[in-house]
């Protein structure tokens, strides 16, 4: 197991290794500010984790996902909890979710910059509906595959509305919301520097805008890199939570 | 309600379904009336898709009767549905344990539920994994045991919460025959030293009778074809005629095909 998982990690590391060689050389044919070297890359994105005033676009980039998500997760789960428990709820709530689907990222930004003043806000809104649907629907498949024989076995035992919750139906959801919080988070990412770029003083989004203004590529790179790096850990933090709260699932010892 | 009424009473009973497809109706319990006393154990047979399990939901509360009526301790249980908290406890056919939980977090389950203090209710747990010879499983996930070991915990799940009423499920059809006859054995003792009541669903006629204080013969859609009382003292000539009994009964409702 241990030598399929080194060996798992060394193919991913040669996929990025053969990625970055591929930038360099094309950074020693162009000229640096369309291919900067890696090098250059590499120390303009330690630069912005160490200088505290470029770090801090970062923290707010990240709130700003993580305020998104949460609002879109709360929102979501009562959402479906409401449509799971009735079918005229679902009649009428469903399609209006799906029709916002439909709509682009890029059309939320406009109309919350038309809407509202507030940048936190229209950010903040931005990023809920942008995620809505996702959450909600996700949740709602999960909550719709509960065993039923489960169910009748605890009802068997008369158990009130918030114990049935506590004991069967948030057990049972919590792979359905790792896996919305995984699915989620990319577009969350992508979506925000959207919102940024348009409509923001600050945070990454922003900060890329002012790098394309100066024409500065290390500094665009080194900006989308820091987006990257936040999505991989927080990624790297739901799995680990996933393998805590799934631990009691049976593992084949044959590898997939 | 008074030590001699009994403890389960159908008067009447049907229940009918609508067909998945919408066309009309689907009968499945048909004017079904029997009582059962508190402390006996009944056993009842029938073939598959007879009405048991149906009859067995309306008995648990978990389905309503579409006419008749139902006295689960003198109560209805589908409408008085909190009444019965901690007083019905089901061993299903397959375990339903939770997959999230450890063996001792699925025994203590019932107690939970009931806001059992949660010092006891972990005492409690463990002595009735002990009793069912898990001690060292506790904190085993269902994955991880044998389907008789799981089958153990669902009985140690519905024994804890100390029910006045048993209901099961064909507990043991899916167990290999081994191990269904040590749990049967192990099962009926508990059931008798505790008095409770209980409904033993089975397909298995010889089941029922080393099982049952009284067999009861479903035929479809569920309705009484055949009953008898046994006891200990019966001979074995009267035992087999039992057995032959319900062989006749159970063969009428559907006679073999004729080969060739």
């Amino acid at each position: 197991m241990t030598n399929s998982r080194t060996m798992r990690l060394l193919q991913a590391a040669a996929g990025l290794i053969a990625l970055a060689a591929g930038w360099q050389i094309l950074s020693m044919v162009f000229p640096h500010y369309l291919f900067p070297p890696i090098p250059e890359i590499f120390s303009r994105t330690i630069e912005i984790l160490t200088t505290g005033s470029l770090l801090i676009d970062v923290l707010l980039t990240a709130g700003r996902i993580f305020g998104g998500l949460f609002g879109a997760f709360i929102l979501g789960g009562i959402l479906a909890m409401i449509i799971g428990q009735s079918r005229t709820a679902e009649n009428f709530i469903a399609p209006v979710l799906t029709f916002f689907q439909g709509i682009p990222a890029l059309s939320w930004v406009v109309f919350a910059i038309i809407w509202f003043h507030g940048i936190e806000f229209r950010v903040l809104f931005i990023m809920v509906m942008t995620t809505l649907p996702a959450f909600t629907f996700q949740i709602l498949d999960a909550f719709r595959s509960m065993s039923k024989d489960l169910f009748e076995m605890t009802m068997v035992f008369r158990p009130s509305r918030w114990t049935l919750f506590r004991f069967l139906i948030v057990p049972t959801i919590v792979p359905g919301i790792l896996t919305a919080w995984k699915v989620n988070l990319g577009n969350a990412a992508r979506v925000v520097v959207v919102a940024e770029l348009v409509g923001a003083t600050g945070g990454v989004g922003y900060e890329l805008l002012r790098q394309q203004q100066l024409f500065d590529m290390a500094g665009a790179m080194a900006w989308t890199l820091q987006l990257v790096l936040f999505v991989l850990v927080v990624q790297l933090t739901i799995t680990a939570i996933e393998n805590w709260a799934l631990r009691y699932r049976a593992v084949s010892e044959r590898a997939m | 309600m008074s030590d001699v009424d009994p403890v389960i009473r159908f008067r009447d009973v049907s229940k009918t379904f609508k067909r998945p497809d919408g066309r009309g109706d689907f009968v499945a319990v048909d004017r079904l009336s029997f009582e059962i006393a508190k402390g006996e154990i009944v056993a009842v047979l029938g073939k598959t898709g007879c009405g048991k399990s149906t009859m067995f939901n309306i008995v648990a509360g978990l389905i309503e009767a579409s006419s008749g009526e139902v006295k689960v301790i003198g109560r209805d249980p589908f409408r008085e549905f909190d009444f019965f908290r901690g007083k019905i406890g089901i061993v299903f056919q397959n375990d339903r344990l939770m997959p999230w939980r450890t063996a001792f977090d699925n025994v203590r389950l019932g107690l939970q539920i009931l806001d059992t203090d949660p010092e006891r209710a972990g005492d409690t747990a463990r002595a009735w994994l002990k009793r069912l010879g898990l001690s060292g499983h506790e904190n085993d996930y269902p994955h991880a045991l044998s389907g008789g070991m799981r089958q153990r915990v669902s009985i140690a799940r519905a024994f804890a919460v100390d029910p006045e009423i048993l209901l099961c499920d064909e507990p043991f059809s899916s167990l290999d025959e081994i191990t269904a006859r040590d749990l049967r054995t192990e099962f009926v003792r508990l059931v008798r030293q505790s008095n409770k009541t209980a409904i033993f669903i089975t397909h298995q006629i010889n089941e029922a009778m080393e099982i049952g204080d009284r067999v009861m013969v479903f035929h479809r859609p569920a309705r009484i074809a055949y009953e008898a009382k046994l006891n200990p003292a019966m001979t074995e000539k009267a035992l087999r005629g039992v057995n032959e009994d319900i062989m006749r009964v159970l063969a009428v409702e559907h006679p073999p095909q004729a080969l060739g």
